[in-house]
Formats: C-alpha cells, sequence, structure tokens
C-alpha cells in the first residue's frame, strides 16, 4: 500500500512537468504578449516594451524561460509576476483559489447528493414511470448549455421570485453562492445520476441481492448495505475525476455570476497572454486533478476488498 | 425385504399433525413483452420435518422457480402466483404481509443458493454476512455476532474459522464458500432449507463432502430439506423421496431408491437413461430426444409427448394427471404417483 502510493506519486513527476511544458509551448505560440497587452490600444515605446520585456525574461528563448520558471517553482515555491498588475502570482492564486473551493465544493455536493438519490431512485425503479421521468429530466440537464441555464434560473429565482441575489459580491455567503453552485452542477448531476441509476438497476439483478433478501434482511438493509456498496464503485471513479473538471470548468458560470475565481483569472491570463500566471493556475489543477485520482484509487480499495495494491 | 426398501421412510415424521410445508396446485407465471411465460403449472408437495425431498429436473422444469415461490423472492412483477397455496406449519404464507414473510426467511425456511461466489456479497466479509443473521433478526451486538460467526463457521468445518472470519469471499475456495452459504441458511436453525444446486459449481469431490456436511447437519437439526438439483447421482444418498419436474408439473414422484430402481414416467426413464454407465464404455450415450418445451408455448396436453417415445393420439390431446401407481396385482406402492397415461406399460414393461 505504502509503495504503491509512493509509486504513485513518483508517476506526478513527468505529468506534472509534460502538462506544465504543454502549457507554457501553446501560451507562446499564441499570437501577441504580455507586455504589448499592457499598453492596450496605444502601443508604446519600443525601448520600454524591450525593457519589460527584459525585466520578466521574456526575451529568453521559451525553453531557457521555463527552465526558470520551473526552478523558482520548485525552489522558491514562486510562481512569478502577473504582469498585469504586478503582483505575485501566489498572491493571486491566494485571492481566487478560495472562491472557486467553495463554488467547486458546494458544487459537488449538490451532484453527489441530488445525483446519488435521483440515481437510486430512478435505479430500484429501472423501467418504470419514476425511471423515464428522472431520465427525461437528466436529458434536459446535459442538453441545456450552462449560460443559458444561468440565464434561466437568474430571471425566475434573482428577478421573479426574488429568493436569490443574482450576482455573487461576497464569496463567502453561501446562499449567494447556492445559484452558480447549482449551475455549475448540473450536467454532473445528470451523469451521475445516470451512472449511478446503471449500477443500482444492474447489481439489483445480482445473485447476492437475492440472497441478502432471502436472509429476510429489511428492503432498507438490503439497499443501504448491500447494494450500495457495490454499485458506487463507478460513481466514485466518476466523482473524484469531476474535483478537478468542476474547479477548471468554472469558466462560464464564474463569469455569469460575476465570481473573482481560478475561471475567470485563467481566462484573463488568456487573453492577456500571461504564461506564468496560467501555469501557476494549471499547475495547482493539474495537481488537485492528480491528488483526486489517486485518492479515488485509494478508495477502490476501501469499497471493493477484491483490489489490493502491491 | 432388501436393504434399499429398509432405508426408505414413507410417511412423514412430524407430530405435530401435518406436515412442515405443504405447497398446493401452485402456479407461477412471468409477464414478459413475449407473452405469458407458465413456470409452474399446478405444483403439489409435502415436506415433513427431518426429511428430504429431492425436486429434479431439467432447466427451466420450474424446479427454482417453485422454490423462489416457497422462499418469497420472486419479482413481482414480472412474476405472478394467480393460483395456489404455501402452506408453512399450516399457514398460507401467500396471503401474509410483506412483513410477516419476511421475518420467515432466513430465521424459518433459508435458503441455499447454487454458486457461492456470486451469491456472496463480494465487498463484504464473511464474517460481517454471517454475523448479519443474528444481528437483524435477533438485535444481537456486533462483537457477539461476530462471536456467533466464527462458531458457524467451525459448525461447517472451516479451518481456522476465527482467523478467517474478517476475510472476503473471494479469498475462499469453492467448496469453503458453499460451507459458508450452507452456515448462513442454518446460522438461526430454521425448520426448513432449500437447497438450490447446492453443488452444482463445485468439483465433484468436494460435492460429496458439501452433501454429506449438509445431511449430517439436517439430521442434527431435524430440518426438512428441499434439494433442488439435476443431477441423479447427488440425490441417491441424502433424499427420501423425489419429485420429479417437467415444464412446471410434477410427472412423476416416489422414494428414492424405487424410482431408480422402477420409474413410473416415460420422462424420468429417459432420465435414468442418459446416466453415463461405466459397463457401457464406448457405446452412445442415450439423449432424450428434442428440447425442453418453450414455456411461452407448451403443447397441449401431456407437455412431455413430443419428445416422449410412448406417445398416442390421448397424449397430445390430454393433460394426465398425477396419480398414485400401483403394484402390477394391485398392490399399493406408497408415496409413489406418475403424470403419465401410460404408467402401467412403464412402470411393469
Amino acid at each position: 500500500m505504502g509503495r504503491y502510493v509512493a509509486r504513485r506519486l513518483l508517476q506526478m513527476i513527468p505529468v506534472f512537468i509534460g502538462t506544465t511544458l504543454l502549457i507554457f509551448l501553446m501560451v507562446y505560440a499564441l499570437p501577441g504578449d504580455p507586455v504589448r497587452g499592457l499598453f492596450g490600444d496605444k502601443g508604446g515605446s519600443p525601448q520600454v516594451i524591450a525593457q519589460l520585456r527584459h525585466q520578466y525574461g521574456l526575451d529568453q528563448p521559451i525553453l531557457v524561460q521555463y527552465w526558470h520558471y520551473m526552478k523558482n517553482m520548485i525552489l522558491h515555491g514562486d510562481f512569478g509576476t502577473q504582469i498585469a498588475s504586478g503582483r505575485p502570482v501566489t498572491d493571486v492564486l491566494g485571492d481566487a483559489f478560495p472562491v472557486t473551493l467553495r463554488l467547486a465544493g458546494l458544487s459537488f455536493l449538490i451532484e453527489m447528493v441530488f445525483g446519488i438519490a435521483l440515481g437510486i431512485v430512478a435505479g430500484l425503479r429501472a423501467g418504470r414511470v419514476t425511471d423515464n421521468a428522472i431520465l427525461l429530466f437528466t436529458l434536459l440537464l446535459i442538453s441545456v448549455p450552462v449560460f443559458v441555464l444561468g440565464y434561466i434560473l437568474k430571471v425566475i429565482f434573482a428577478f421573479d421570485l426574488n429568493w436569490l441575489p443574482p450576482n455573487v459580491n461576497d464569496p463567502t455567503n453561501y446562499n449567494e453562492m447556492l445559484m452558480p453552485a447549482i449551475v455549475l452542477a448540473t450536467a454532473s448531476l445528470a451523469y451521475v445520476t445516470r451512472l449511478t441509476r446503471t449500477s443500482i438497476a444492474e447489481n439489483l439483478r445480482a445473485d447476492y441481492i437475492r440472497t441478502a433478501i432471502a436472509k429476510g434482511l429489511p428492503k432498507r438493509r438490503v439497499v443501504g448495505v448491500h447494494l450500495m456498496r457495490n454499485s458506487l464503485i463507478p460513481v466514485v471513479t466518476y466523482l473524484g475525476t469531476d474535483i478537478g473538471a468542476l474547479m477548471g470548468g468554472a469558466v462560464v458560470t464564474e463569469g455569469l455570476f460575476n465570481i473573482q475565481g481560478i475561471g475567470g483569472t485563467i481566462y484573463q491570463s488568456i487573453v492577456r497572454r500571461e504564461g506564468t500566471t496560467l501555469v501557476g493556475l494549471v499547475t495547482i489543477l493539474v495537481l488537485v486533478y492528480l491528488l483526486a485520482n489517486l485518492l479515488v484509487d485509494l478508495l477502490y480499495a476501501v469499497l471493493d476488498p477484491r483490489i489490493r495494491y502491491a | 425385504m432388501t436393504i434399499i426398501e429398509e432405508a426408505f421412510v414413507p410417511s412423514p415424521r412430524d407430530n405435530d399433525g401435518g406436515p412442515l410445508l405443504e405447497v398446493r396446485d401452485l402456479h407461477v407465471e412471468f409477464h414478459t413483452r413475449e407473452g405469458v411465460v407458465k413456470a409452474v403449472n399446478g405444483v403439489n408437495y409435502n415436506v415433513a420435518a427431518g426429511e428430504t425431498l429431492a425436486v429434479l429436473g431439467e432447466s427451466g422444469s420450474g424446479k427454482s422457480v417453485t422454490a423462489q415461490a416457497i422462499m418469497g423472492i420472486l419479482d413481482m412483477p414480472p412474476a405472478k402466483i394467480p393460483q395456489g397455496e404455501i402452506r408453512f406449519r399450516g399457514q398460507d404464507m401467500l396471503t401474509m404481509s410483506a412483513d410477516e414473510r419476511r421475518k420467515i426467511r432466513g430465521q424459518r425456511i433459508a435458503m441455499i443458493f447454487q454458486d457461492a461466489l456470486s451469491s456472496l456479497n463480494p465487498v463484504l466479509s464473511v464474517g460481517y454476512q454471517l454475523g448479519e443473521m443474528f444481528r437483524v433478526h435477533q438485535g444481537m451486538s456486533k462483537k457477539d455476532a461476530k462471536a456467533k460467526a466464527i462458531e458457524l463457521m467451525d459448525r461447517v468445518k472451516i479451518p481456522a474459522a476465527a482467523a478467517r472470519v474478517n476475510d472476503y469471499p473471494h479469498q475462499f475456495s469453492g467448496g469453503m464458500r458453499q460451507r459458508i452459504m450452507i452456515a448462513m441458511a442454518l446460522a438461526l436453525e430454521p425448520e426448513l432449507i432449500i437447497a438450490d444446486e447446492p453443488t452444482t459449481a463445485l468439483d465433484v469431490t468436494v460435492q460429496a463432502q458439501v452433501m454429506d456436511l449438509l445431511a449430517e447437519l439436517q439430521r442434527e437439526y431435524n430440518m426438512g430439506l428441499i434439494l433442488i438439483t439435476h443431477d441423479l447421482g447427488v440425490v441417491a444418498d441424502v433424499a427420501d423421496k423425489i419429485a420429479v419436474m417437467y415444464a412446471g408439473r410434477i410427472v412423476e414422484t416416489a422414494p428414492v431408491h424405487e424410482l431408480y430402481k422402477r420409474p413410473a414416467h416415460p420422462y424420468t426413464r429417459g432420465l435414468l437413461d442418459s446416466i453415463p454407465r461405466l459397463d457401457q464404455k464406448g457405446q452412445e450415450l442415450y439423449a432424450i430426444k428434442g428440447l425442453p418445451p418453450n414455456l411461452l408455448r407448451i403443447p397441449t396436453g401431456c407437455a412431455f409427448n413430443p419428445r416422449c417415445p410412448k406417445a398416442q393420439d390421448i397424449c397430445r390431446t390430454d393433460i394426465p394427471a398425477l396419480l398414485p401407481v400401483t403394484e402390477q396385482d394391485g398392490g399399493e406402492l406408497p408415496g409413489r404417483a406418475s403424470a403419465c397415461h401410460f404408467w402401467k406399460e412403464t412402470l411393469h414393461g
């Protein structure tokens, strides 16, 4: 087990280097550069631009830039400087990360609780009216784009009914965060529902469920203990990988509700060609993603004793 | 009197009047998209305490469905029981509430399934699954239930029970897993055990061990046992009486050794003739021609008529009732019955 974790952590190193390099190169390949961006439409004198480019190390070859960047990051925990504001990227991250974490966490909770609950209800009644209604509902959730759903919810719940505020001013206020969290959760919620439903419906026909019923166990126990443990394994996988997706995929939702999170910062960094900021943000997301995956793999062994790590 | 006849005990051994389990005119159908599958079409049988009834038949003969109906574990829908009674200690279980039936399941009637690997929950330890019986039905604490589980594993001769109680089903061999299934069924000392092909998935040597264990425990607790099988070899040593099923009906009943000696139904004869025998080595093995009937369209008359070597016109029109058979001189043959228009020719011919 310990060796397995160690090996998995070591495997993260090449993945980490690969993704950061890829992002670096992609940003470099984009036309335009961050220093010109600073001057907006005015242009600015070539000397000043050259001076600034030198200051930020942008005049060096891309691989050298990457080397310096990685060296600073690993040795000093220095993720570089956001050129537009002059602030260290770690500061920018420190502002944006908790906001996104809160949004993603709330979304995750919604998708997990409601997705699994709906999935169980549908799976236990597979083929009947309730099941079909839930399937139709999830189809709707998957088909409606986030921005459409966001506006619809805003119009209904914020402007017509006045139940929830339309925008987020204070990211620590969960009342304000509720609507964006719901919007962010919808598509994943639909997938979780469908995955749970299929898994439940399939395991419901398993021999060991018949045994559990033949043992005279109450239905609560048959479903809650015997059926759930087996059915949740694929759902846990999906949920684990979705943590990363929720954090990085909130660009549209964050824009819709005026949330200053990672998604918004990534979007701005792309527009301004801020390679360093972007790589810093993506690095964090990659780490979150890799750790979530490792966690899921370890959770497997807890859920299914047939899986052993060596 | 031969040894074989001595071994046969014809009468029920209950002393509180009436058999332990009485199945009366049981019908089970499955409503599917293709139509109504008539899986069980009027089955009658009794089991007394301490008695072993073997139910014999091919796949699709309705033997397992009957057992599941007794257990109350049929999925309804699609299954439906339009007719019949299942009396346990005189009470019709089909009229009971779901909760009353649940309390009988596991406590008073228990079931052993064929494939222990898939029938045990793969993600729960065997100790948990055994202990669950005590925790749910007797409200025992987790700790006491585990002690009971170890005791049970000892009882079914699993070596080093205390060390293995926290192991998972996949960590046991096939024979050991089936022992755990048996232990689970025995946990609350039920009055009746239904074993649905308990040895089919096992090696021949292990089969004998498991059957012996089952027979031994049955004697010890004086339980009724319904042994469902398609293996005539398994039945011979442990059963008291046999019911042969075909297309959802019982076609012949008999004390076990009588059936082997003199079948009274052409189907039973066919089954016995298709057992490979050492003295027939090199010869072609006999097989009953044709296939079991499609239960959506059971043939009119006797369901076996398309495959029967003795079939006459009457077999294609009239369903033969299960009636007692007698010796040629009219002498009684207790416990014997056949559902064949030509049982005389089959039995005495």
